[in-house]
C-alpha cells in the first residue's frame, strides 16, 4: 500500500469521530478541555463559532456525535458530550464582548429571509459581521420557529432561547413579526439580492381512518404543540393515545401528562429496535410512566355521538431477520379507550406560498430542488435550509444548511462561482511538553458515565414550564470531562525516525499498532495484532520503515490518545499533536478580517 | 519508562487462553527502563509465551539477578514467584528453589554483564548441572545499569558510545553453553518476535537447563554506529539457521507443504517443535558441526539465530541427584527436619 495522506484534513479529522459526526464540525473534545479548565466561557465561544447555540443544543441537540463517540467503542458509554456543551453555557460569563463587531458602514447588499427558525438566524448571524443587510419575516409574532413552539419549555427554557436568538438579532437583523409571505413572486419584486427560505417543514402528516373528522379531540401533534406553547389549549382528556414513537411523539406524550393526563400510552407498530426517537427521550418519557406499547397498528377511530371512544389497533406479529423485518401478521384486534388521540407520525414541506412559474424547481413530492452543497435552489439567489431544504432534520443540521447557505450568499451577491468553496484546513502541533509530560490529560480514564439529575417526579408536572433536567453539578462536569479521550491529539507518525524497536506496539494499551510488510490491504489487515473491526475507521500505513523495510500500520479504531507510544519510542518517531481543523465560514471569503473590521468598527 | 500506567482496558472481542486469561493477566508491574529497550520487547514476547502456553501465573517463579535485565521479571506475570538475588548469583537461588519444589515453572532473566563477567561461573555449573529452567540472556553488549561499560560480551573491535574500540575477546554465551554440556542452546532477537515466541515456549518446556541468548539492543548506550548488538547491525548481520515452530501436545502438526527440511523433536510433555532449517546442512543435535558451523558464521561476523543445539535425553538435576518425585516443598516440617536425635542418628551410620 502507498503511504497514508494524512495531510489531507479528512484523515485526522475522521479520528475525531464526534467532530465528524457534528454537521457543524464543532470541536467537542478542545471545549471540554477549555471546562476542565474552567475556562466556560471560553468553551462557549468554541461551540458558538461551529453551532451558534450551544446553550439551546446543550440541552435538546440530536447529539450525532454521542453514538459516534469512541467511548462507545472501547465497551463503555459515549461521552456527556451534549451534557457539557449546557455546562459550558450555565457557567459561562458575558460574552457580547467577544461576539463580532457589526460594520456600520454596510455594504449596501440586502438578504431577505423567510421564516425566523434556526437556519434563518444561522445565515443572519454569519452575514451581519459581513456587512450585509439582513431582513427576517417570521409568520409568527416571535422568534426561533420549531424550538421555541413545539420543543416544550420543559425542556427548553424561553430564557435559553430568548438569550441565544437576541446574540444574532442584536447584531441589527431587521425582523418583521407576524408577517408570513404569501407569495414568492411579490418577495422577488421587492428587489433584494439574495433570498434564504428557511421555513422549516411545517405539515404535520394526516392518518387518514375511519372516525378521522368525526371529532374535536383527535389533534395532529406539532399543531397540538403549538398551540399549547403559546397558550391556545390548557388541557387533555383523562387517557391519551398518542400514535407514533418518534421525537415529536415522546414531546406529545410528556405534555400531556403536564395538561392533566393520568394515562397517557405511546402506540408503536413496530417492536422497540425500530423506533425513531432517541434513547434518552424515551428513557424520560418511561420515567414519567408513559406506557409504550408495541405492535399496534392504527385501524379505527372509535366515535359514538361526536365523542371519542378509542381507537382499535391491529395486533401486529414480525419476522425478524438481523435487524430487518422479513414478514408481517396480524394475529388479531385490540380497542383500546381514551380520550384524545395525538398524531405524530411525520412531518412534511410545504410551499403553498411559492409560485410555480418563477423557475424554482419541485420534485413529485413537492421538495424543492437544492443543491446539496450551496443550498441553492433552481432559482438564481433563492436559498433554501433547515427543515425546508430537505425535509425534516434537526437545529444542527439547520445550522450548518445556514453556514453553508452564507457562503453562498455572500460569493452569490459578489458575483463568485458558488461552487468554489474554500478548502477545509489541518494544523498539527505537538502537545510534548517533557519527558513524560502532555499538555492534554492523557491517563485513561475508566469512570463510567455521569448521569443527569432531573427534578422529581412529583414537582415536574406542577408547572409545564419547569425545566426538568438539573444541569451537572461541579462533581459530574470534573468527572465527565475525564472520560473524553482526547481524540483530537493525533498520534502523528515520523516514518524516518522508526528503528522498529516495538516499543509502541508492546505499550499499546488496546493493540492499534502492527509492524509488517508491506503488501496489498488484505493482507495487511489480515496481520494486524488486533482485527479491524470497524471498516470506516481510518488505517494509517507508513513508508517503508529505513531498517527492513516493513511498514507501520495503524488501525484508529481502538486508539484511546493515551500518549504511550509517543512516550515510549526512544526516537520521538510518534508524537502526540493537536488537529486544529479550519471549516470555512463566510467570513473567511473576506479578505480584510474581522481584527479590521473591528478598529473600523 | 512512562508515568502513567499501561491502562486496562477491555476490548470486545479479545482472546481467552485454557484457562480463562487475558494476555493482559500475564503483564507485570510498570517498565522503568528506557523507552525502547530491547530487554522490553522481550518482557512483552514472555508474556505471549505464557498467555499461549495457558501456564497458571502461580506455577512459575521467575528469578535474575543485578542489571537492568534483571529488573524485567518485575514487568511480567505478576501473579508469579519471584525473586531478584544479587550481581551474578541467580543460578544458585534458582538451583535451591528448584530443589525445594521440582514442578515450579522456572524463568530466569539475566544479562550478559550478570551471567558472563560477575556470574560466569555461577552460569558454567548451572548449565552442567541441566538445572530444570528457562535461562534467558538479554544480551546487549554492555552494562547498561551502570551507563554502559563494555560487558564480557562485547565483540573485539566493536565501539562504545563516546568511540573508544574494545580489544578484548568476547564470551559467546552460545558456543560456550554448548561446550559445558548443554541441553538446550538458543538464540534470538528482541526485534524478531515470531522467532522469539516460539523459542521461549520451547525453553519453558524442555526439561533441563534451557539457555536462551537473546540480542536485545541498549538503545541508550549500544545503539550507535560501530556498535555490534545495535538494531540496525543485528538486522543487517542476522542470520536464522533454523525456524522454530513450537506445537503444543494437544494440536496436530499441519501436514508439511514446502518444508520437507523440517524435523521435529518431542519433549518430555508431548509438546513438540519443529525445525525447518535455513542452512540444509544444518543439524541441531550434532554437537561438533554446530561448534564448527558457530564458529564458521561468528568469523563472518554473522548473527546466528534459532534453536541452535538440542539433546531431549541430558538427565536433569533432579533425575542426576535421584531425588524424590514428591517436591521437597510438599512434605511436612516434621519429614524435612526429624530433629537433633534423628541427625545425630544420621551422622552416627556415616561415622
Ligand atoms: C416536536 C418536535 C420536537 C423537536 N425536538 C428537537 C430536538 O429536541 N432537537 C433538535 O435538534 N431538533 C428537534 N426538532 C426538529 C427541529 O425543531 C427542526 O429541525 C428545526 O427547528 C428546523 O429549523 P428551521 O429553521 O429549518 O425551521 P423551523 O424551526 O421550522 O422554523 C421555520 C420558521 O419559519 C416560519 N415560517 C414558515 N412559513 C413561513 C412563511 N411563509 N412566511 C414567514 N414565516 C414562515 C415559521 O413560523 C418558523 O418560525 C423537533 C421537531 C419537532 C416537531
Ligand atoms: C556485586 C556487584 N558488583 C557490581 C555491581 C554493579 N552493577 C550493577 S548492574 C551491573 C552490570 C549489569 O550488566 P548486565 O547484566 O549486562 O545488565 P544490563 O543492564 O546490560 O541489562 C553492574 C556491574 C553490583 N550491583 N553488584
Ligand atoms: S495513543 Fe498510542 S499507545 Fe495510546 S492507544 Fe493510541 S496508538 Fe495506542
Ligand atoms: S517505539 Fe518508535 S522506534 Fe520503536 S517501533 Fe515504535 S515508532 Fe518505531
Ligand atoms: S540503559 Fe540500556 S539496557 Fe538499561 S534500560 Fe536503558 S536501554 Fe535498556
Ligand atoms: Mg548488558
Amino acid at each position: 500500500m502507498k503511504r497514508t495522506d494524512t495531510s489531507n484534513p479528512d484523515y485526522f479529522h475522521q479520528v475525531v469521530d464526534c467532530q465528524w459526526g457534528c454537521p457543524a464540525h464543532t470541536d467537542v473534545p478542545e471545549y471540554i478541555r477549555l471546562i476542565a479548565q474552567g475556562r466556560f466561557t471560553d468553551a462557549y465561544m468554541v461551540n458558538r463559532e461551529s453551532n451558534v447555540f450551544p446553550g439551546i443544543l446543550g440541552r435538546v441537540c440530536d447529539r450525532p456525535c454521542e453514538p459516534a463517540c469512541r467511548r462507545g467503542r472501547i465497551g463503555q458509554k459515549p461521552v456527556a458530550i451534549c451534557r457539557l456543551k449546557r455546562v459550558a453555557a450555565d457557567y459561562r460569563e458575558d460574552v457580547s464582548d467577544r461576539l463580532p463587531v457589526i460594520p456600520r458602514q454596510k455594504n449596501g447588499k440586502k438578504i431577505a429571509l423567510v421564516g425566523a427558525g434556526c437556519a434563518s438566524l444561522a445565515v443572519a448571524n454569519d452575514l451581519m459581521p459581513l456587512g450585509y443587510e439582513c431582513t427576517i419575516f417570521e409568520a409568527q409574532s416571535v422568534p426561533g420557529g420549531l424550538m421555541r413552539y413545539n420543543i416544550p419549555a420543559f425542556r427548553l427554557p424561553v430564557a435559553v432561547l430568548d438569550e441565544e436568538i437576541n446574540m444574532i438579532l442584536d447584531m441589527g437583523v431587521e425582523i418583521h413579526y407576524d408577517h408570513p409571505i404569501t407569495s414568492m413572486k411579490a418577495l422577488l419584486d421587492e428587489g433584494y439580492d439574495a433570498v434564504f427560505v428557511g421555513t422549516g417543514a411545517p405539515r404535520g402528516k394526516e392518518l387518514n381512518l375511519p372516525g378521522r373528522y368525526d371529532t374535536e379531540n383527535i389533534h395532529i401533534g406539532i399543531d397540538w404543540l403549538e398551540s399549547v406553547a403559546f397558550g391556545h389549549i390548557e388541557k387533555i382528556g383523562e387517557k391519551v393515545l398518542i400514535i407514533g414513537v418518534g421525537n415529536t411523539a415522546m414531546d406529545c406524550c410528556r405534555t400531556s401528562l403536564r395538561l392533566g393526563a393520568k394515562d397517557v400510552k405511546v402506540m408503536a407498530r413496530k417492536p422497540r429496535e425500530f423506533f425513531k426517537a432517541s434513547d434518552w427521550e424515551l428513557e424520560d418519557a418511561e420515567e414519567e410512566k408513559v406506557e409504550i406499547v408495541i405492535n399496534r397498528s392504527p385501524k379505527e377511530f372509535v366515535v359514538e355521538d361526536g365523542k371519542l371512544k378509542g381507537m382499535t389497533f391491529e395486533v401486529m406479529e414480525y419476522d425478524i431477520d438481523n435487524g430487518r423485518i422479513t414478514d408481517t401478521r396480524i394475529t388479531g384486534e385490540e380497542f383500546i379507550p381514551c380520550d384524545d388521540v395525538v398524531l405524530a407520525i411525520g412531518q412534511e414541506n410545504a410551499f403553498p406560498w411559492i409560485e410555480r412559474d418563477l423557475g424554482i424547481e419541485f420534485n413529485k413530492w413537492e421538495e424543492p430542488a437544492v443543491d446539496e452543497t450551496t443550498f441553492e435552489s433552481s432559482l438564481k439567489g433563492v436559498f433554501f435550509g433547515g427543515d425546508s431544504a430537505f425535509g425534516p432534520k434537526n437545529i444542527i443540521w439547520a445550522v450548518e444548511h445556514g453556514h453553508q447557505a452564507a457562503i453562498s450568499i455572500h460569493l452569490y451577491c459578489n458575483g463568485l462561482d458558488l461552487n468554489d468553496r474554500l478548502p477545509d484546513t489541518l494544523n498539527l502541533g505537538s502537545r510534548k511538553m517533557g519527558m513524560h509530560e502532555w499538555s492534554y490529560s492523557n491517563d485513561f480514564d475508566p469512570a463510567a458515565r455521569r448521569i443527569m439529575n432531573h427534578v422529581p417526579l412529583g414537582e415536574r408536572f406542577k408547572e409545564i414550564t419547569r425545566e426538568v433536567e438539573l444541569g451537572f453539578d461541579a462533581e459530574q462536569t470534573a468527572t465527565e470531562v475525564e472520560r473524553c479521550l482526547n481524540c483530537d491529539i493525533q498520534t502523528v507518525f515520523f516514518d524516518n525516525l522508526c528503528i522498529e524497536c516495538d516499543a509502541c506496539l508492546d505499550i499499546c494499551p488496546t493493540d492499534c499498532l502492527t509492524i509488517v510488510p508491506n503488501g496489498e490491504e488484505v493482507d495487511i489487515v489480515a496481520s494486524l495484532k488486533a482485527p479491524r473491526l470497524e471498516k470506516d475507521q481510518p488505517l494509517f500505513v507508513s513508508d517503508g520503515l529505513k531498517q527492513t523495510g516493513r511498514v507501520m500500520v495503524k488501525d484508529e479504531n481502538f486508539c484511546v490518545h493515551c500518549g504511550l507510544c509517543a512516550e515510549r519510542c526512544p526516537t520521538a518517531a510518534w508524537d502526540m499533536q493537536k488537529s486544529i481543523l479550519g471549516f470555512p465560514k463566510a467570513k473567511n471569503y473576506v479578505e480584510d478580517d474581522s481584527c479590521q473590521q473591528r478598529k473600523a468598527g | 519508562m512512562t508515568y502513567i500506567k499501561k491502562p486496562r482496558i477491555d476490548l470486545p472481542g479479545r482472546g481467552r487462553n485454557e484457562i480463562g486469561l487475558t494476555m493482559r493477566d500475564y503483564e507485570g508491574g510498570l517498565s522503568t527502563l528506557c523507552a525502547g529497550c530491547g530487554h522490553d520487547s522481550i518482557t512483552a514476547a514472555i508474556v505471549q509465551a505464557f498467555f499461549e502456553l495457558s501456564t497458571p501465573p502461580e506455577s512459575v517463579i521467575k528469578l535474575s539477578g543485578i542489571g537492568c535485565s534483571s529488573k524485567t521479571p518485575a514487568y511480567f506475570v505478576s501473579g508469579a514467584h519471584g525473586f531478584n538475588s544479587v550481581h551474578g548469583r541467580m543460578p544458585s537461588v534458582a538451583t535451591g528453589a528448584m530443589a525445594a519444589n521440582r514442578d515450579l515453572v522456572c524463568i530466569a532473566v539475566s544479562g550478559d554483564g550478570d551471567s558472563l563477567s560477575i556470574g560466569f561461573g555461577q552460569f558454567g555449573h548451572v548449565v552442567r548441572r541441566n538445572l530444570n529452567m528457562l535461562y534467558i540472556i538479554e544480551n546487549n553488549g554492555v552494562y547498561g545499569l551502570t551507563k554502559g561499560q563494555f560487558s564480557a560480551s562485547a565483540d573485539p573491535g566493536s565501539k562504545a558510545k563516546k568511540g573508544e574500540v574494545n580489544v578484548m575477546q568476547s564470551i559467546d554465551p552460545v558456543s560456550t553453553a554448548i561446550a559445558l554440556g548443554g541441553s538446550f542452546v538458543a538464540r534470538g532477537f528482541s526485534g524478531d518476535r515470531a522467532q522469539l515466541v516460539p523459542l521461549i515456549k520451547a525453553g519453558i518446556r524442555h526439561r533441563g537447563c534451557a539457555v536462551l541468548d537473546v540480542i536485545s539492543p541498549c538503545v541508550t548506550f549500544n545503539d550507535h554506529e560501530g556498535s555490534t548488538k545495535s538494531y540496525a547491525y543485528t538486522r543487517e548481520n542476522y542470520h536464522p539457521a533454523v525456524y522454530t515452530d513450537f506445537v503444543p501436545p494437544a494440536e496436530q502438526i499441519e501436514a508439511e507443504q514446502k518444508d520437507g527440511e523440517a524435523t521435529t523433536v518431542t519433549m518430555h510433555d508431548g509438546s513438540r517443535i519443529k525445525l525447518r532449517k535455513a542452512d540444509n546442512a544444518y543439524d541441531p543435535s550434532d554437537r561438533s558441526a554446530v561448534m564448527h558451523y558457530l564458529e564458521d558464521r561468528r568469523t563472518k561476523g554473522e548473527v546466528v539465530t534459532g534453536l541452535l543445539y538440542i539433546d531431549e535425553d541430558l538427565p536433569e538435576m533432579h533425575a542426576i541427584a535421584q531425588t524424590e518425585a514428591e517436591p521437597l516443598s510438599g512434605r511436612a516440617f516434621s519429614d524435612l527436619s526429624p530433629g537433633a536425635a534423628a541427625l545425630a542418628k544420621l551422622q552416627k551410620g556415616m561415622r
